[in-house]
């Protein structure tokens, strides 16, 4: 059992951390007042500026170590400026915003596919992208440490650690900081938010952009580790992060629980059938189970919910 | 309604533009891409008829949407609700040993009731918890997919290939040679009939009856509805219930009409292609069949344009995906049209000042 355990955890970690981060986006959007269902596009557009950069860079500069590490900047760049279409709909044009978010997926979808497809001809582009390691340095044996080591340290990427960094940030960024208490007020009383001097526009539009910013590192880290191949879809994982995000209740580390339940049972279910103790489970119990879940979770939470007021809501100066 | 009619126009107008734009950035003649797109729609019966089978599905998926639009209710669940209908009426079709006039109409109300399920959970969870209906429905897409992902594959899991379902044998599709010879061939069949009564029954309903005005009331505000004594949360319910329903029909058009079986690990693009259907067809039931018309023709043609051209064949979702985008800010449009009419009715005005001063 343990042994099953300790191999299976470091594959949740890595799956959980490009969902982590695209939810973190997503609380970012919505704390501020804006839904953005948009996150599967984002992070589809954000995979496929990290492929292409890499790409285009690995045939020039073959085995390079920091070549990933761009890919990853352009993507996230990638995402902010995607974000935009978003943040102008729903911002300045009082667009519906689930529709909005729908036509960014449907554009993500759909363009880098044709993009990749006039590069590659098949469409898929692969990458060749980080590489795991585990942190077994002499001076610092962090994976020879009973239980977490070989849960935690082993297998691991950079990326992971620079995730739960930004995660850390962000947890103290929106609740100790003047910027994060602004933020959080556009998302609950935009008009109280504007009458004590905040100018909710510019906070929506940070919001959403921080979300671009996420949900395309996200989209881009799914490419350079575990995938190491865009092919046009980040497979629902956009839809999970946002399930994620109200399974965590709007909360850093909620979303962290959330996540990282949902890296677990996913992975458990992408293993089942090679691990006896498991197999003997019918695997559409297991794939089924983390949706299931969270439809009961949406129930009991739906009592005590603690949704950003104002999310969905465009901001109408004139409406008090 | 005229205003919609423009808005929708407009918004094609830009997604064509955009799409021509995106030729040109790749280095393609967007007129010669434009002119294979429709002549492979188009060119001949064959191909029209192939247009039409391509929009049938469209047609339901996008009914769906907009029926549950009507109601204030974002049925993002249609990708889920087609594959599970056209699952149950497979299953049903393979199983059941009757005469084909008696096997259709099983075959069309296990569909439509497997849709019909699928959909009233997330209805359910609406109004007697308040679960916001997006999430709980892409759930439910999830849960559908690999429901029949297993399914078919311990039902109805076809001898000689491991990711599909037997074909069903022609009796209990919705083949109908007459209407293939009619096109010369086309893969055309008796879904688009269906798909034609169900938008005019649509129409109807909503229009017509009590039932429909409550639906409707409900979509425009809620509280208002409670208060004239509408039942709110009943009426979410039946509306997701019969949007459902319509996609779940629209499973049985794709899967035993288009198609005469499943192929697993595919969660229909037409649930999704539904949405913007809707929003093109301005929610209304012959919008929809105007605008479901449109997107069948640009899937339909960029099959031909691809051969002919090299564009890759993703430029027909890039031009949908960009139609929906400025349907969604149609905002935008609405202003430069108030604006311009503005601006005509203040020049008349000063023309008019100025004719008097003088």
């Amino acid at each position: 059992m343990w042994t099953t355990i300790e191999q299976i955890f470091p594959y949740a970690i890595i799956y959980t951390i490009p969902l982590l981060i695209t939810a973190l986006g997503g609380l970012f959007s919505e704390r501020s007042g804006v839904v953005n269902i948009g996150l599967e596009g984002l992070m589809v557009v954000g995979a496929f500026a990290g492929a292409f950069t890499s790409f285009k860079l690995q045939e020039s500069y073959a085995n390079e170590g920091w070549v990933p590490w761009v890919g990853l900047l352009v993507a996230v760049l990638a995402g902010v400026l995607f974000s935009l279409l978003h943040a102008f709909a729903s911002i300045n044009l009082s667009a519906d915003q689930v529709i909005s978010g729908t036509a960014i997926n449907m554009i993500a979808g759909a363009i880098t596919i044709f993009m990749a497809r006039n590069m590659t001809g098949s469409g898929n582009i692969r990458v060749s992208g980080f590489s795991p390691f585990d942190m077994d340095w002499k001076w610092l044996p962090l994976s020879d440490i009973p239980i977490i080591g070989p849960l935690i340290f082993t297998k691991t990427y950079w990326t992971t650690w620079l995730i739960l960094l930004i995660l850390a940030l962000s947890s103290f960024l929106l609740y100790k900081t003047a910027f994060g208490l602004r933020l959080r007020a556009c998302g609950e009383h935009p008009h109280a938010a504007e009458a004590a001097g905040v100018n909710v526009k510019r906070m929506r539009y940070i919001g959403v952009m921080i979300s671009g910013a996420f949900s395309g590192l996200g989209g881009a880290i799914i490419i350079m580790t575990y995938a190491g191949e865009f092919t046009g879809s980040v497979a629902g994982l956009g839809f999970l992060a946002l399930a994620a995000l109200i399974f965590g209740q709007w909360r850093p580390l909620g979303v962290l629980a959330a996540t990282l339940f949902f890296g677990i049972a996913t992975t458990v279910a992408n293993v089942s059938q090679v691990i006896p103790s498991l197999a003997v489970i019918p695997p559409i119990v297991l794939k089924v189970f983390p949706y299931a879940v969270t439809l009961l979770a949406l129930i009991v939470f739906s009592k005590s919910s603690r949704a950003p007021k104002a999310a969905g809501e465009p901001y109408d100066v004139g409406k008090r | 309604m005229k205003n919609n009619l423009i808005i929708s126009l407009c918004a094609v107008a830009f997604g064509l533009l955009a799409g021509a734009v995106l030729m040109l950035a790749t280095g393609h003649n967007p007129a010669s891409g434009y002119s294979y797109l429709f002549e492979g729609g188009l060119k001949n019966p064959e191909r029209i008829g192939n247009t039409l089978a391509t929009a049938t599905p469209l047609i339901f998926s996008g009914l769906a949407v907009a029926f549950a639009f009507r109601t204030g209710l974002f049925n993002i669940g249609v990708a889920g609700q087609l594959l599970v209908g056209g699952f149950v009426a497979s299953v049903v079709g393979l199983n059941l040993d009757l005469p084909q006039v008696l096997l259709l109409p099983a075959m069309l109300i296990a569909g439509a009731l497997g849709g019909a399920l699928w959909a009233v959970v997330p209805g359910l969870l609406k109004a007697r918890f308040n679960v916001h209906e997006v999430v709980s429905s892409i759930m439910m897409n999830w849960i559908g997919f690999w429901a029949v992902y297993y399914g078919v594959q311990s039902f109805i899991k076809n001898p000689s290939s491991e990711t599909e379902s037997m074909p069903l044998p022609d009796a209990a599709t919705l083949k109908a040679s007459w209407l293939s010879d009619l096109f010369d061939g086309s893969f055309i069949n008796l879904g688009l009939m269906l798909a034609i009564v169900v938008v005019l029954a649509v129409a109807f309903v909503i229009n017509r009856t009590t039932f429909g005005y409550e639906l409707k009331a409900v979509g425009h505000n809620r509280d208002a509805a409670e208060y004239a004594g509408i039942t709110v949360n009943r009426s979410i319910v039946y509306s997701m219930a019969i949007s459902g329903a319509i996609a779940g029909l629209g499973g049985v058009a794709l899967y035993a009409g288009n198609a005469s079986n499943i192929q697993i690990g595919i969660l229909p693009s037409q649930g999704f292609d539904g949405i913007a259907v809707s929003l093109l067809g301005a929610n209304h039931p012959l919008g929809v069949l105007l605008s479901a018309i449109f997107f069948g023709l640009l899937y339909s043609g960029r099959g031909f344009m691809n051969a002919m051209t090299d564009i890759p064949p993703e430029i027909a979702d890039s031009i949908i995906a960009i139609i929906i985008y400025f349907a969604a800010t149609s905002i935008l449009v609405e202003r430069l049209i108030r604006w311009a009419i503005r601006r005509r009715a203040n020049a008349k005005l000063n023309a008019a000042q100025e004719g008097k001063g003088k």
